[in-house]
């Protein structure tokens, strides 16, 4: 693990006014992965947006865990979807007269 | 600049209670918010419409001279007074980021009209935390023609005044969107930098008609080559192929070029096929002497 891409939770937890056991939560839910150096938490920076997401999620909108997990589940499928259809479009073109 | 409706824009009535306004605003926001409706400018609109709302009707003061001044804000010369009033207190806090990059608010996200009255900045109400720790992201689109996109193209974008050097792959398809690590907005407090997604738009500016890696043509025939057979020249990405037509070649038959197609993305040595489709040309404006010649070999065939 390249320690240099981890950012220490306290760090995160200290820049955006939040809760530890917020992170907590969301790790026991299986939502952020957090790994853990000489007893110290990180987050792996490739996860920072998501992070960046619960947050405004929990904070803003006031969701819980457990629906920020369901919206996440949501938003992947829909991003799935969107792929179907840009590739389903694309191939419509085959048969599309000029 | 228009007068705006902050208790329309809410659903509320202009008695609504801060509760009414504040449930309003949530049930608002959990439909539009930006991280619920990815790429969505509609909803993104309707979103920053339903914060400015938020912003003034959840604070006191701002609601209360938004009641006494804003319809006649064009007018009023109590209006203007206390516009200058509010832009001298106003001054010293005009910018801030809302918390992260997915939904980043400024004084540039506010109505004029807003701008005017309030003098931007001074968040009445919300969240308080920090402004995003990880870079802004960037999102761009370029324009390329398929013929750009067949092999690995160099380009150098300017985003946001930084000149970022990019390789295009071969084989990239119509709205594919790559994303560039770490060359978005950069990060604060030491935060990584944000990302930059770039959407292609590519544009077919050949006759062939593309699906993934494999490529199609329709190719006309004249009659008497398909009867008989022959040589053909056909156009491809890659130059000009001959090909051996066999006799008693059927209307529509498909050939396949192996390895005549496009490139595969980030493997292009690899190539799909072309794949041609014959369309028989019947001649047309016959002499009398072909048709007489046609006749004959219809009676040919009736007899056999």
């Amino acid at each position: 693990m390249n320690k240099e891409k981890l950012i220490q939770i306290e760090t995160l937890c200290v820049h955006y006014k939040i809760e530890f056991s917020f992170v907590e939560e969301l790790q026991h839910k299986g939502l952020l992965q957090v790994v853990v150096l000489e007893e110290r938490p990180y987050l792996h920076q490739d996860y920072l947006a998501d992070f960046e997401k619960m947050i405004r999620l929990h904070y803003d909108l006031n969701l819980n865990t457990e629906g920020i997990d369901i919206v996440f589940n949501l938003l992947k499928k829909e991003i799935e979807l969107r792929e179907e259809v840009k590739t389903l479009k694309n191939k419509l073109r085959l048969y599309e007269k000029e | 600049m228009d007068f705006v409706d902050y208790y329309k824009i809410l659903g509320v009535s202009k008695n609504a209670s801060e509760k009414e306004i504040k449930n309003a605003y949530r049930k608002l926001a959990r439909k539009y918010h930006p991280d619920l409706n990815p790429d969505n400018k509609e909803a993104e609109r309707k979103f920053k419409e339903i914060n400015e709302a938020h912003e003034v009707l959840a604070n006191k003061e701002n609601r209360k001279k938004y009641d006494k001044y804003g319809k006649d804000w064009k007018h009023g010369e109590e209006f203007e007074k206390a516009q200058q009033q509010q832009r001298q207190q106003q001054r010293s806090q005009r910018s801030y980021t809302h918390a992260g990059s997915g939904s980043s608010f400024t004084d540039d996200d506010f109505s004029d009209f807003f701008s005017s009255m309030f003098g931007g900045g001074g968040r009445a109400s919300g969240r308080s935390t920090g402004a995003g720790f990880k870079g802004q992201d960037f999102n761009a689109e370029l324009q390329l023609n398929l013929t750009d996109v067949y092999k690995p193209q160099q380009q150098i974008l300017t985003v946001n005044g930084k000149k970022i050097r990019l390789t295009i792959p071969a084989g990239v398809e119509n709205e594919q969107v790559i994303k560039i690590k770490g060359k978005g907005g950069e990060g604060l407090h030491g935060g990584p930098n944000g990302d930059l997604y770039i959407k292609f738009n590519v544009v077919n500016n050949t006759s062939f008609k593309r699906d993934g890696q494999n490529l199609y043509k329709e190719v006309e025939l004249d009659l008497y080559t398909a009867i008989l057979g022959g040589k053909i020249t056909v156009d491809t990405l890659d130059g000009k192929v001959k090909l051996n037509v066999a006799p008693e070649t059927e209307n529509g038959t498909k050939v396949r070029l192996k390895g005549k197609g496009f490139p595969v993305y980030k493997n292009q040595n690899n190539l799909g096929d072309l794949f041609l489709t014959y369309q028989i040309k019947l001649p047309t404006n016959l002499s009398e002497k072909e048709k007489d010649l046609f006749k004959k070999l219809q009676k040919i065939r009736n007899n056999e």
